[in-house]
Order: C-alpha cells, then sequence, then structure tokens
C-alpha cells in the first residue's frame, strides 16, 4: 500500500471527533475540548519553532497574547471596531507572524541557553505591556464583551459547542500545512540548520531566512488560537499569558514527542487533559464527599513536574517520538561505536 | 581571466596572521592541491572562500566576479561547494535527505509551495530526488540511502559529503583532507571518483595530507607554510623544492 495511504488511514478514528457534541451533551466536556484544542494549535505551533528548527523559545505565550489582543482590540466595544471572527483569524495570525519575525530577528545570533533566555524575556515583555498600556487595554482588568462570531447569521454565544468545531476545523488544517511544512524544502532546511547550522549554509540556505520563517511560521499559528480562545473566553486579560503558559506549551512537546505531529498532539491533549479535566473532576469528587480542604489544581505544576522528570528518566523522546529524535536520544547514548566526530579526533592525534 | 583566483589574500585573527598575502590561480577542469603542516592555514583558505571569514584585505574572484563579502550561502549558489576535515553531516538525517538538502539553492519551491504542496512542489520533490539517488549512485552509496548518515561507515560518510557538495551544483568543489581516515583500497577509489567529479566538469581544489593522492592526482599543487606560499608547481618540482622538503617532507615524521 502506498506509504502516504497508510499513514492517512492512522487518522481515521479521527473522523469520529465531529460525532462528540452530538453524543456527549454536557457543556463542560464540550468546554474542555474546546480549550484543549486552542492548546493544541499551540502546541502545533512551538513545535515548528523548537521541534522542526531546533529554536528553543520559552516566550511562545508571547504570540499567544498577541493573538488574543488583536482581537480583542478589533472586534470588541474597546475602540468601537468589530472586524468579523473570521477575518480575525486571518488578520491575527499575520500579525502575530509580524511579531514573531519582530522578536526573532534579534535573536538570529543566539543559540541554545542564550537564545532561551531572549525568548524568555520576550515572554514577560509582552504581557507586561498589555498591562501597562491601560488607556488601550483597561491594564490588569483586560478586555471584555468581546464581539461573539457568528457563521450564516447563526451567532455562537455562549454554548461551546461551535468553538469546539473550530477549534477542530483549525487543527486539521494546522496539521496539514505543519506537515506539508515538515517534508519540504524548507522542512528540510529547519533540519539541517538543526543539525548543523553551518554546513546548512554551505548547502546554499540562507539561514536568517529559513530562521524567520521558523518564527513567523510558529507564530501564526498562535495567533489562531488566541483569536479563537479569546473569542470563546469573551475576555483577554493580562495574567492569561504568563510565563506559564509558555512552559505548559513546551511541556505539552516534551511529554510527547518534540518534532512529531501525532505526539504533539497526544501530549498536549494528555496535560490539558490532567490540567483542565482531571485536576478539577477529581477535586469536585473529594469535595462532594466533605473533604473541602482538598484541592489538587493547587498541585499542578508538582505534577508537571513528576511527569516531565520520569519522562526526561524513561522516555526522554516523548511519547510518539520521531524516528529521528528516537534514535538522536536512544542510539546516541547506547552506541559504543566511536562518532565520527571522535574519529576525526583520533586520526588528527595518530597523524 | 581566471577561472578563480585569491589575489594578495591576507587574513589576521588579532596579532596572529593565518594567511599572508596569498595569490594563486585554478584553471577551469583542473585537479589542483593545497599542501601543507598542520597549521599552515589551509583550512582557513577555505573558510574564506566559503564566506565562513571575510578576508583582512585582497580578493577573491570565480569567473571574474567578486565573492568578496558574499554571505556562505551565496558563495554557494555561485558555485563553490565544500566538504569538511571533521565531517559535518547531518547526522540523524538520511543519506538521501542529506543530498537533497544539497539541492536546496537550485530549488524553486517559495513558502507558499512549500505549505500547500502545490503540484510544482511536488513536480519538484520529485525532481529532486531522483537527482539526489543519482548522486548516490555516482559516490557508489545507493544502498545506503535511507540510513542515516551517522550509521555509514567512516569512508562512507567522506562519499556521501561529496555527494551532498555536488548536489549544490558547483563549479569549484573544495575538498578538505578526502582522504583522512580512510584505507588504501578506499583511497584508490576515492582517487578515482575524485577523477570522474573533474570529467563531469567540475574544477577540484584539495587539501591533503597523503601524498600519494596529492601525486597522484593533482596537476598543480601549492604549498603552505605559516600563512605563506612557499612554492607552487607541479607535483614533480614541488617534491624536490628546498623549501618543502625544508617545512614539510624533510620532517622526520612527514610522508614522502
Amino acid at each position: 500500500m502506498n506509504p502516504a495511504v497508510r499513514r492517512s488511514l492512522r487518522f481515521v478514528p479521527l473522523l469520529l471527533l465531529p460525532l462528540v457534541p452530538l453524543v456527549d451533551h454536557n457543556n463542560s466536556h464540550i468546554d474542555f475540548l474546546a480549550n484543549a484544542g486552542a492548546f493544541i494549535l499551540l502546541a502545533l505551533g512551538l513545535n515548528i519553532v523548537v521541534g522542526f528548527a531546533g529554536l528553543l523559545d520559552l516566550g511562545y505565550a508571547a504570540f499567544f497574547a498577541i493573538g488574543s489582543y488583536s482581537y480583542a482590540m478589533l472586534a470588541s466595544q474597546q475602540f468601537g471596531i468589530h472586524v468579523p471572527f473570521w477575518v480575525m483569524l486571518f488578520a491575527a495570525s499575520g500579525i502575530a507572524a509580524i511579531f514573531g519575525i519582530l522578536l526573532g530577528a534579534p535573536t538570529l545570533r543566539l543559540r541554545g541557553d542564550y537564545l532561551a533566555i531572549v525568548t524568555l524575556g520576550f515572554g514577560e515583555i509582552v504581557p507586561q505591556t498589555f498591562l501597562n498600556l491601560s488607556q488601550y487595554t483597561n491594564g490588569p482588568n483586560g478586555i471584555n464583551s468581546l464581539d461573539s462570531p457568528s457563521l450564516f447569521g447563526h451567532r455562537f454565544g455562549f454554548s461551546a459547542t461551535p468553538y469546539f468545531y473550530v477549534m477542530l476545523g483549525l487543527i486539521v488544517i494546522g496539521v496539514l500545512l505543519a506537515s506539508n511544512l515538515q517534508n519540504s524544502r524548507l522542512g528540510r532546511a529547519w533540519m539541517a540548520i538543526r543539525e548543523d547550522e553551518l554546513a546548512a549554509r554551505h548547502m546554499g540556505i540562507n539561514t536568517t531566512a529559513a530562521k524567520l520563517s521558523a518564527f513567523a511560521l510558529g507564530a501564526s499559528f498562535s495567533g489562531l488560537a488566541g483569536v479563537a480562545y479569546a473569542a470563546k473566553l469573551d475576555l483577554v486579560s493580562p495574567d492569561q499569558f504568563q510565563f506559564n503558559v509558555s512552559v505548559l506549551v513546551l511541556s505539552m512537546l516534551v511529554l510527547g514527542g518534540m518534532g512529531n505531529i501525532p505526539g504533539v498532539i497526544v501530549g498536549s491533549f494528555a496535560l490539558s487533559f490532567i490540567n483542565s479535566f482531571l485536576l478539577p473532576q477529581s477535586t469536585n469528587l473529594v469535595h462532594s464527599i466533605g473533604l473541602t480542604w482538598i484541592d489538587f489544581t493547587d498541585y499542578r505544576f508538582m505534577l508537571y513536574g513528576v511527569i516531565l522528570v520520569a519522562m526526561m528518566l524513561f522516555r526522554p523522546e516523548g511519547l510518539i517520538p520521531s524516528r529521528q529524535r528516537r534514535a538522536e536520544l536512544r542510539e546516541a547514548l547506547t552506541d559504543p561505536g566511536i562518532s565520527a566526530q571522535e574519529q576525526t579526533e583520533y586520526q588528527g592525534a595518530a597523524r | 581571466m581566471s577561472f578563480f583566483k585569491l589575489t594578495n589574500v591576507r587574513k589576521t585573527f588579532g596579532g596572529l596572521v593565518a594567511v599572508n598575502d596569498l595569490s594563486f590561480a585554478i584553471e577551469a577542469g583542473s585537479i589542483v592541491a593545497m599542501i601543507g603542516p598542520n597549521g599552515a592555514g589551509k583550512s582557513t583558505v577555505f573558510n574564506l572562500i566559503t564566506g565562513i571569514y571575510s578576508p583582512s584585505s585582497g580578493a577573491i574572484d570565480l569567473e571574474g566576479r567578486t565573492l568578496r563579502s558574499l554571505s556562505t550561502d551565496r558563495v554557494t549558489a555561485r558555485g563553490i561547494a565544500r566538504t569538511f576535515q571533521n565531517i559535518r553531516l547531518f547526522a540523524f538525517m538520511s543519506a538521501l535527505d542529506n543530498v537533497m538538502t544539497g539541492c536546496h539553492a537550485q530549488m524553486r519551491a517559495s513558502l507558499v509551495d512549500s505549505l500547500l504542496h502545490t503540484p510544482r512542489q511536488r513536480a519538484e520533490e520529485r525532481t529532486v530526488r531522483e537527482r539526489a539517488r543519482e548522486l548516490l549512485k555516482f559516490v557508489g552509496l545507493e544502498g545506503d540511502a535511507d540510513n542515516y548518515a551517522r550509521n555509514l561507515s567512516y569512508g562512507h560518510q567522506r562519499r556521501l559529503e561529496i555527494a551532498r557538495a555536488l548536489a549544490t551544483d558547483p563549479k569549484l568543489l573544495l575538498l578538505d583532507e578526502p582522504a583522512a581516515g580512510m584505507n588504501p583500497r578506499e583511497k584508490e577509489g576515492l582517487i578515482a571518483l575524485i577523477r570522474r567529479i573533474r570529467d563531469k566538469g567540475v574544477t577540484v581544489f584539495l587539501i591533503e595530507h597523503d601524498m600519494h593522492l596529492v601525486m597522484n592526482l593533482s596537476e598543480r599543487v601549492t604549498v603552505l607554510d605559516h600563512g605563506e606560499k612557499i612554492a607552487e608547481g607541479t607535483p614533480e618540482a614541488v617534491r624536490n623544492d628546498e623549501r618543502v622538503i625544508e617545512a614539510y617532507l624533510g620532517r622526520a615524521d612527514g610522508a614522502a
């Protein structure tokens, strides 16, 4: 069978996903799934930057903030501007992409730890800016009463179901675009940069342009997520975009398998499930039997920590890794054969 | 007009003069070598040519056009490819992907093509894949297309680096110690391969310590010591040059 066909067959069960709201009438479940969808989109975007191009970004929430605030400012009573939701999806992903380039450009010469620190800084600057530009953003109160999207005259309102479908649609598009990118000239260039930047330049790859396109495309995904998430929540405020969001999305990649799209989806769904479903629901459960002093959601970060440490110990390549990453993290550690580098050094010494 | 020319090239790192007033020319379609003791500045010359370093002064021209201030990727697009002294393959990419990456500069797929996999993009991918397979075959690695570069044997990694460099469609190929770490049989294969590359119309400029290979292959040899050219000429002339013997071949552990 054609490998492309076989690959697509794996996704057949996903065709059942649109049926979920028809079967499950519990709005809180659908609400959870829609929120999880936003995080899957974020993870898909961050995966382009970190997984494909190997650029560690610790401030990814900044682009989520930019996407959300774009919608809040351009589709609400705030300035009396009411750009339609569907237009804003495109516009905000463009705006986020531009900021991806602006924030990416100063980091081009940086690598590894240094890049991580600078992106961490950007991740802090952006929410702070929205906080302090209070004449435009209402500071800590944020912007509320955003325009409710409508489709064919049907307003979304406060039901989670339409947002569920919006997220699902955006994820499908996101997965297609991301996997197309991965298997293209640009995707190969990113991979080459990740492996050996100097050699990549000798292949005729303009590493500046390639890295900037990774930042821009990665950011554009969070622009989409930001608009959909803001519209669904009907509110944006600076505290939604703190450092912990950047860390959460990065943890999703680590858990699922960096660089591998199915892994990224599984990882982000799993962490969303723990974060927004398992912990609150189990807290409700113990409250209902009278143990009101227990709140599992307080232990969320401890739990992430435990999960990440356990992953690093037992499965550093993630739950569903790419073949490449598994090889990097497994063979490289266990292969007794000496590497090309060591061999050269040995020969250099022998000469 | 020479095909490729260095004119009074000088490179200093702080107070250290790595390359001093170096001039030489290479004729199109030839195989030339640069030899010299370790630390003579040979690899620095390659780095100057490919734009990793920019010369402190002097000019480097390919086909009468200057390469000065071009970034490395632009130098590659102009038609200069190289291999590295300590192999720098993309270790966790397949041999085929390594070679396809080398085709990057010839490919036209835009960002939109890459995002949407337009028919144009798919056709180009097929062409490039085919070309990469041919190049793997050319260097004798057709059986290793799907293996990770790092899992290839040392000699095969050297060949893969050459295939990847050829994928950039160079006019001038720079080989930095291509025979290092090869056994005598592999070296004979390499000599034949380099001749075949030249017969395709690619000019070859190599750095090598293996005198058997240098004397066998090259039409002209430039000898570098402490960043300066101390001799240039046919292998025969260089072999008998007083200064070369003194600087290089005369050493007790020198190969001759």
